[in-house]
């Protein structure tokens, strides 16, 4: 039977993978698939606290109901990226960072 | 009769505006509306006059904050008042019909004519005050129209230094004046009721006042007497004022502006008389002024410097009689002779100066006796009766008031007394070397006697410079005002004042009878004293110094490092920080993480 340890170390260790994608990339895309990741950890964290966190003895499941709008919100939010990533490609023919440094000095 | 004092307080400043406002371009209706305006004036004094008019009549109330404050503006009659109002307006029609003839040809005629009704308002708005605000707001509107007059010629430096040196030392007195008020207001209020400022208010309450305050009180409002009547320290504004027209400084001199400070003297009487530390200092100053203005006239050789000097002189008479105590009339009786004559000999002067070709200085005249016959006669009774020959109208008032010295104040007397025996000596020494011996220069041997309407005045003016002294005349105008008997002196003293007289006459004849250059040239008089010098060595070093630290405290303190120092540090600050925009989103990510820990670490280290 997992602790709740395991399931933050996991959570930790998603976090940490999602945060060096962001970091280290190049692709805009990826960038934005670690992202989620990160996204999901903190969603992991959330659930696990909910599984082990009682309350007066009972389960919560509030933690559960705000997963649930944070993948919707998520979902909502990928839609809206892409679009913006895809229509960036268009203009740019590129989808590495590095090249979209405009906004600089 | 409340009419007739409001239309002759309000129809000159009528004039001015109409002149300014919609006749500007015709000279003849400018001159004419003026001397209009002054002519309604006259008309309306002397209907007064005659009547006897003793009334207060309120006009409107200027600031109004309900019982605890109010400042009325009214129309105070009563002796006082309406002897002044007659001096003041019988003399200024004569100025502005003589103005005709001098101003002929001149630039800024309309302007100038303005001016003169604008001041006329001014002055008689002063004698018309019923309380000390409404006094002080016309004694400003006075000092702003002479600015306008004496600085009528602006085009030249000295004439628009002049300006400004007279409004300037004006106001250092009137600050006095103004704390003086608010003093008089402090004084007379009570937890329960406000404070007056009226005339009639004040005089009524001399004896309610704590005697010290009474006495800071007086003498601070005496401070607007000593800027506006050039006492000393503050008199330097008036000789230079003579960049002015001459008709100017004719009006100036005479009936107005100067003499407002001696009326304000009067109109304070009882606060006055109820305080006699204030009245010491009052007197002294006068006496002062007198003798050391007199020692000045000496040294002038303008010709209508020395006569300002003697102005001041007598104005210094006036003062001292003022700080006597003896009557309100003592010093109005002197204003009243001195009015007539100082504004004749003004007007001679201007005269001569026309026929001149507006040359001033008296050692370039000479002879002028036989080509300006009515100018030399009309100089010859204003200068007699300013020095005090008996019969002429000076005599009267300058001897009465040195024989009330003699009764009150001994040490007065014997200033008084030299500064009599100077006043003969330096216009006989003015009237030999400008009537007398051979003409000095081309202008003088082509002088020509002045138009009609330049000598008809200054025929009319001969008469009051001689008569308005005599004891009918001085009864008919001041036995109202109050007590003015002669005071029991011994048989010496009169003897003393024409002993005076003969003296400085006989002294000029000597030194000046054949002079061609002056015999008397004392530097410390030509340099009137180095009062002026000093003046100029303190506002070039003092006020010069301060002004010199405020504008380095303005260009770096405030400038460099308060307006540009913090725009700077701004900027530095925003151009450092702008080398983090790399521009790569990786990078504001990675600081945004870092960011984020520190604040962790932060909260979770710090608490």
């Amino acid at each position: 039977m997992p602790t709740l340890a395991n399931y933050l170390i996991a959570s930790g260790l998603l976090f940490a993978i999602g945060l060096g994608g962001v970091l280290l990339r190049r692709s805009i895309i990826i960038i934005f698939m670690s992202l989620e990741m990160m996204l999901s950890a903190a969603n992991l964290s959330l659930i696990a606290f909910s599984r082990f966190g009682l309350v007066s003895g009972q389960q919560n499941y509030d933690p559960q109901v705000l997963v649930f709008f944070i993948i919707t919100v998520a979902a909502a939010e990928v839609a809206v990226g892409l679009a913006i990533i895809v229509s960036l490609y268009r203009a740019r023919r590129t989808t590495h960072v590095e090249d979209l440094d405009h906004l600089k000095f | 009769m409340s009419t007739v004092a409001w239309i002759t307080l309000v129809s000159p400043l009528v004039a001015a505006a109409l002149i300014l406002l919609v006749t500007r371009s015709s000279k003849p209706l400018a001159a004419g509306l003026a001397i209009l305006s002054s002519l309604i004036a006259a008309l309306g004094a002397w209907i007064i006059f005659t009547r006897g008019v003793d009334a207060d009549f309120h006009g409107f109330n200027w600031v109004d904050f309900g019982p605890s404050f109010t400042l009325p503006f009214g129309i105070a009659l009563d002796p006082l008042s309406r002897t002044m109002l007659v001096i003041v307006t019988s003399i200024s029609p004569l100025v502005f019909i003589f103005s005709l003839g001098y101003m002929k040809g001149e630039e800024g005629y309309c302007r100038y004519f303005a001016g003169l009704a604008l001041f006329l308002f001014s002055m008689l708005g002063i004698v018309l005050a019923d309380n000390l605000v409404m006094m002080f707001i016309f004694w400003e509107l006075v000092g702003v129209s002479s600015y306008i007059l004496i600085g009528h010629y602006f085009q030249k430096d000295s004439a628009a230094d002049a300006a400004k040196q007279a409004f300037i030392v004006n106001r250092i007195g009137d600050f006095g004046f103004m704390l003086g008020i608010l003093l008089f207001w402090i004084a007379t209020s009570t937890s329960t009721t406000a404070g007056t400022i009226s005339f009639a208010g004040l005089n009524a309450s001399a004896g309610n006042i704590n005697p010290a305050v009474l006495s800071v009180a007086v003498i601070l409002i005496f401070c607007g007497t000593v800027g506006k009547s050039a006492q000393f320290p503050l008199h330097v504004w008036l000789p230079n004022s003579m960049e002015g027209p001459t008709p100017v400084s004719s009006l100036l001199h005479a009936a107005t502006m100067v003499a407002a400070g001696v009326y304000l003297l009067a109109r304070i009487f009882p606060l006055l008389s109820a305080s006699p530390e204030a009245a010491e200092i009052i007197a002294w100053t006068g006496a002062i002024t007198a003798l050391g203005a007199g020692l000045l006239a000496i040294g002038q050789d303008d010709i209508k410097r020395i006569l300002a000097y003697s102005t001041i002189s007598q104005l210094g008479y006036m003062v001292t009689a003022a700080g006597l105590a003896v009557s309100a009339a003592l010093p109005m009786f002197h204003l009243f002779t001195h009015a007539f004559f100082k504004c004749l000999l003004f007007l001679s002067a201007g005269s001569v100066i026309l026929g001149m070709h507006h040359e001033q200085d008296i050692w370039k005249m000479g002879g002028l006796k036989n080509k300006m016959p009515l100018t030399f006669l009309a100089y010859c009774a204003g200068m007699l009766a300013l020095s005090g020959c008996p019969f002429f109208s000076g005599h009267y008032s300058k001897d009465l008031i040195m024989a009330c010295a003699w009764d009150h104040h001994r040490g007065v007397f014997w200033v008084v007394v030299i500064a009599a025996a100077l006043t003969p000596f330096y216009m006989a020494r003015q009237a030999l070397v400008v009537f007398f011996g051979s003409p000095r220069s081309e202008a003088a041997k082509h002088a020509h006697e002045s138009p009609r309407v330049m000598t008809v005045p200054l025929v009319l003016l001969s008469i009051p410079a001689i008569g308005a002294g005599w004891p009918f005349i001085e009864h008919l105008f001041f036995h109202e005002i109050g007590p003015l008997a002669e005071p029991e002196v011994p048989g010496f003293v009169p003897l003393v004042f024409l002993g005076a007289f003969v003296a400085g006459i006989a002294l000029a004849l000597v030194l000046y009878g054949k002079a061609v250059k002056d015999p008397l040239r004392i530097p410390l008089l030509e340099n009137r004293f180095y009062i002026d010098t000093l003046y100029e060595w303190i506002v070039a070093n003092v006020q010069g110094g301060f002004a010199r630290l405020l504008a380095f405290v303005d260009r770096w303190l405030i400038d460099g490092v308060l307006v540009r120092g913090s725009a700077t540090i701004i900027w530095t600050l925003g151009f450092a920080l702008r080398f983090l925009q790399l521009g790569n989103i990786q990078a504001y990510a990675f600081f945004f993480g870092a960011g984020v820990i520190a604040l962790i670490y932060v909260l979770l280290t710090v608490h």
